[in-house]
């Protein structure tokens, strides 16, 4: 008995140390989570990013349906990672559209920096009464721009076919 | 000038499946003919119910599948597991017993996992399985060899359609035990008979015709091996599992295991080896998977023949082996070029 | 040994490969023709590995043959040289020699037919260069691999300290049907060829070299041999290789040659061998030893859909239906197009289209020798492991395929999917129909975009943090700046209101 015991109380240090000694920084799960989310960081999941929606996500207040730049295909990815069962994207929160590009059109710009200000990833360049203009590698296509111009000189763009980005395509079998 | 515009590589595709299929059909032909000959007509009758049976039932689940039934049917596929199921029957089996197995093979084997190519059983094989544990008697009860050479075809057409025999005939009198069904039931009577004084003899074998339609069929395969059709490892597996262990049980003690020629010329080893392990669809895919594949059919149809409740085993042994492939497959890939392992 | 000093194959012992029909004789006893000069130039401002080239030339400059006229950046940058005289045009987007057959920025220039030349360099006796002399004359004269892959020969040939290179290897072995260029390369210029590979030997500061050449090309093969007996340059060894395809893989070819297996995700540097083509040793002869730079090289325009099949020393970015009609034109109704061979090459919509540095040959097929593409009707698989058995890279692209169909690109990967070549041959086996390298590029393609939207992602993480840091700093010194401000008003109400009171007392 008194043995028994005394093994107990050695695994309950070697324990206790172990949690101590390799105490995991932050939430792992948020982590993984927030690695299958596309960071458009467009806020229209309801949460200011990616991030915090990642963390609503783990704690179980938010469902894994709300993110439409994900897709279909980052709601299986969650739902593959949580055991959960994949579901439709939730469409109160946006449907899923092919990526565009904000692009500001030059000529109407009046230099009032609110887009800049909107922009979650900084992919706005420019200064008060100085025109701005979109850095299009940076650019997530997250939408925030768009409503914040008074003149409504940004508009989304699809991103143009070129042999940079062209891929081959798969094959359509016919049914068979 | 305007140009189509198509992916490489530009050059035509060698082969295809239909002539694939078809190539083994032809493989086929010597072996009905002889099946023909030693046992009666009926063989014709079998394979064309089963022929019918399996186009219909296969165009009938294309069609609730949504798929181009003519393009499907093209492929040839279930002309040749109605062919393998209706030379794997008895000749004078009644009629609903080849539509039953052939029905079962193509709509359940085969069509309800997803039709040609992702079947994980052998269709032919899992139709002949699923007739020998339902109907056995019907199932064993094969012709004297060249007794019905002299029957008019209309009486072998009444016998099997409406299971009347001519005049002053007995079902048992017109069928004789397979030699494997000899050793079995001797087995079972007195598990010590001296298997030398059964009528086993080599001999034997070609005067019943099994021997022969055993040839045809070791023909027929060399021919698809020469032809590129069929995996040479996986006949070479089974017959020199079959034959070593046989080998290895016949020289320990010859009065209670037959020989290994026997078991290489005996039932269903040669058509087995040939003709059903070596549906690409549901065997092993890399060189060495197929040699293992081959060779644990061979093993296990020779611990099922010997110890087992069927005196034939190789449906089963091919079966068993087929839930192995994706293990065997796991396990035997090749080594890419440039990698190490 | 067969012969003097050619060691013969007795046999192919590298895994699969297919016994191709040739077709090399549509062309291959014609010598190289000269071509007219084009009306026009084109060159995309972009090359094969997606690099984007810079026009350094201004639109409505006069350039002259051989000046600079674009280069692209970075390590693997690469110039590219006019290939005649005359005026640079506006920029314009035109359809590009690219398997998309999508339209790309390209510089044209309008010929003017003087084909005036820039003042090209004293020539120098190559054994008087340094290494490093070389290496820069191959990237000024704007020399990339002319097999196909285009990769910049002066970083091939640059030594480094990484990797110690014994052997050169030169790929004279013409796998892929129709084409003919590098076999009429070796008849005609022999010992221009082995007086480039010893300015190769000289860069990389090695003796070995083996020319491998395909035993269906017995001038090729007599031709060197001779050059090599006159020359005296006897460390040079030529290997007669089966004439299976792709014995003209690079890989293939080292291993057929050398006995080594270029690792998986490495390259043949790694294994201590340098392989080039033979049409790129001619272009590093013609740089080194003649002061020229590359603006020409040898395309094959063949199929039985073109008049007269031939070789021409056709100069970059002139436009096929240049070439075309100098071999007499298309001869009636063609189905396709191929810039490259039949295994390899990819299709093209239209003839319009300027040659590149890496196109050895034109290609015009009639519907009796290639695949329609409505024609290929796929059939599920059977896995009959045909495809298997001739992949030269031992993989089992019944299985990649299963994945990739299935959108698995992920387990593509460890059944291989990288190391496939793209030759080709399991399509040519497939009963099934299946265009299993069609596939496999498609699934390729889906791994580089995964990998560049994740890259993309992190990018736009990193940068939604900062900005968040930034933010939340910016709040604290605003509200520390505020605090300063109430402090300091608080504290001059004080005074006010005390100084106020003292001016109350006063009276």
């Amino acid at each position: 008995m008194l043995w028994i015991c005394l093994l107990f109380a050695i695994l309950g240090v070697i324990l206790g140390y172990a949690a101590f000694r390799f105490k995991v920084e932050g939430d792992p799960l948020v982590v993984d989570i927030e690695a299958l989310l596309p960071q458009t960081q467009c806020g229209q999941c309801g949460f200011p990013g990616c991030k915090p929606y990642a963390e609503a996500i783990a704690q179980g207040k938010a469902d894994i349906n709300q993110c439409p730049p994900g897709g279909e295909v980052g709601v299986k990815a969650l739902a593959d990672l949580l055991g959960l069962d994949a579901k439709p994207l939730n469409e109160s929160f946006g449907i899923e559209k092919e990526k565009k590009v904000a692009v500001i059109v030059e000529a109407d710009c009046i230099g009032c920096t609110l887009c800049i200000q909107a922009c979650p990833v900084d992919a706005i360049l420019g200064a008060a009464k100085y025109m701005h203009t979109v850095i299009a590698s940076e650019c997530t296509g997250c939408d925030l721009c768009v409503e914040p111009c008074p003149v409504d000189c940004i508009v989304m763009t699809a991103i143009k076919p070129s042999v940079l980005n062209w891929q081959w395509p798969k094959p359509i079998p016919n049914r068979h | 000038m305007n140009f189509t515009w198509a992916a490489a590589p530009h050059i035509k595709p060698r082969d295809s499946v239909s002539k694939i299929m078809l190539k083994v059909l032809l493989a086929l032909l010597p072996s009905i003919f002889l099946l023909a000959w030693f046992f009666g007509g009926g063989v014709y009758i079998n394979i064309l119910l089963a022929t019918l049976t399996a186009l219909i039932a296969e165009a009938m689940v294309l069609k609730l599948r949504g798929r181009v039934v003519l393009k499907c049917l093209k492929d040839l596929s279930a002309l040749v597991t109605a062919v393998l199921i209706g030379m794997a029957i008895p000749t004078l089996a009644p009629w609903w017993v080849v539509v039953l197995g052939t029905f079962f093979a193509i709509v359940i084997v085969k069509q309800l996992y997803g039709g040609l190519g992702s079947n994980l059983f052998n269709p032919a094989m899992a139709g002949y399985a699923f007739l020998l544990i339902s109907f056995p008697q019907e199932m064993t009860a094969w012709a004297m060899p060249e007794s019905l050479n002299a029957w008019p075809f209309s009486d072998i057409i009444r016998l099997i359609f409406s299971a009347q025999l001519p005049d002053a005939m007995t079902i048992d009198g017109i069928t004789m035990a397979t030699p494997l069904d000899v050793v079995k039931t001797q087995a079972a009577i007195n598990p010590y008979t001296d298997v030398t004084v059964l009528p086993l003899g080599i001999e034997t074998l070609f005067t019943q015709g099994w021997g022969w339609l055993s040839l045809s069929y070791f023909v027929g395969g060399l021919w698809l091996v020469q032809q590129g059709i069929i995996a040479w490892q996986i006949p070479l597996g089974i017959l020199s599992a079959l034959a070593l262990i046989a080998a290895g049980f016949y020289f320990y003690d010859a009065q209670t295991y037959t020989s290994p020629l026997f078991h290489l010329l005996a039932g269903a080893t040669m058509v087995g080896a040939f003709f059903i392990a070596t549906d690409p669809v549901t065997a092993a895919t890399a060189p060495k998977g197929r040699f293992i594949f081959g060779f644990m059919i061979g093993v296990l149809t020779y611990l099922i023949r010997v110890w087992g409740g069927y005196p034939d085993a190789m449906a089963f042994a091919v079966l068993l082996m087929n839930i192995a492939v994706p293990v065997i497959d796991y396990y035997t890939q090749p080594r890419v070029f440039g990698t190490r392992r | 040994m067969d012969q003097d000093g050619v060691i013969v194959f007795k046999g192919w012992n590298l895994k699969g490969g297919l016994d191709l029909e040739g077709h090399k004789d549509l062309s291959r006893q014609y010598s190289i023709n000269n071509t007219a000069i084009p009306d026009e130039l084109i060159y995309p401002l972009v090359d094969r590995s997606g690099n984007v080239l810079t026009a350094l030339a201004k639109t409505g400059e006069r350039v002259l043959k051989g000046q600079v006229i674009a280069g692209s950046k970075g390590v693997q940058g690469t110039l590219l040289h006019a290939a005649s005289s005359g005026l640079v045009k506006e920029n314009e987007w035109r359809m590009i020699a690219h398997p998309s057959g999508l339209k790309s920025e390209c510089l044209i220039v309008a010929t003017d037919g003087l084909d005036e030349c820039c003042p090209i360099d004293e020539p120098v006796d190559y054994r008087q260069l340094s290494a490093a002399d070389i290496c820069e004359k191959v990237h000024q004269a704007g020399i990339v691999g002319l097999g196909g892959a285009s990769f910049p020969t002066a970083i091939k040939i640059t030594p480094n300290n990484v990797h110690t290179i014994d052997t050169l290897i030169i790929n004279g072995a013409e796998c892929e049907p129709y084409i003919t260029c590098d076999d009429r390369l070796m008849q005609q210029y022999p010992s221009e060829i082995l007086l480039g590979i010893q300015v190769l030997l000289r860069a990389l500061a090695i003796k070995n070299c083996v020319i491998g050449i395909e035993e269906d090309m017995p001038e090729a093969i007599e031709a060197i041999q001779k050059a090599i007996e006159c020359s005296g340059f006897n460390q040079i060894q030529v290997k007669v290789v089966p004439a299976v395809y792709p014995a003209g893989g690079e890989r293939q070819l080292i291993y057929l040659l050398t006995g080594r297996e270029t690792p998986s995700q490495g390259f043949p540097v790694d294994i201590g061998v340098v392989c080039q083509n033979v049409g790129t040793v001619m272009a590093v002869y013609q740089a080194i030893v003649k002061g020229q730079v590359l603006i020409e090289r040898v395309v094959t325009v063949t199929g039985t859909g073109i008049n007269k099949p031939q070789n021409m020393w056709a100069r970059i970015g002139t436009p096929i239906k240049d070439l075309v009609s100098q071999c007499g034109g298309y001869n009636g109704p063609n189905e396709r197009l191929i810039m490259g061979g039949l295994m390899m090459g990819f299709s093209l919509p239209d003839d319009s289209v300027g040659i590149t540095k890496a196109t050895n040959c034109i290609l015009v097929a009639t519907s009796k020798e290639v695949t329609k593409s409505s024609e290929a009707e796929i059939q599920p698989c059977i896995r009959c492991g045909e495809c298997a058995s001739v992949c030269p890279v031992n993989l089992l692209p019944q299985q990649i395929y299963w994945y990739s169909q299935g959108g698995a690109h992920q387990k593509c990967q460890s059944f291989g999917l990288f190391d496939c070549i793209e030759c080709g041959c399991c399509d040519v086996v497939c009963p099934s129909h299946i265009p299993l390298v069609q596939y496999f590029r498609a699934s390729k393609s889906k791994v580089f975009l995964k990998r560049r939207e994740d890259e993309a992602a992190t990018l736009a993480k990193q940068r939604f943090e900062r900005r968040d840091t930034r933010q939340v700093q910016e709040k604290v010194a605003r509200e520390q700046r505020i605090r300063v401000k109430k402090l300091a008003l608080v504290k001059r109400q004080k005074e006010s209101v005390s100084s106020s009171a003292k001016m109350q007392d006063k009276p």
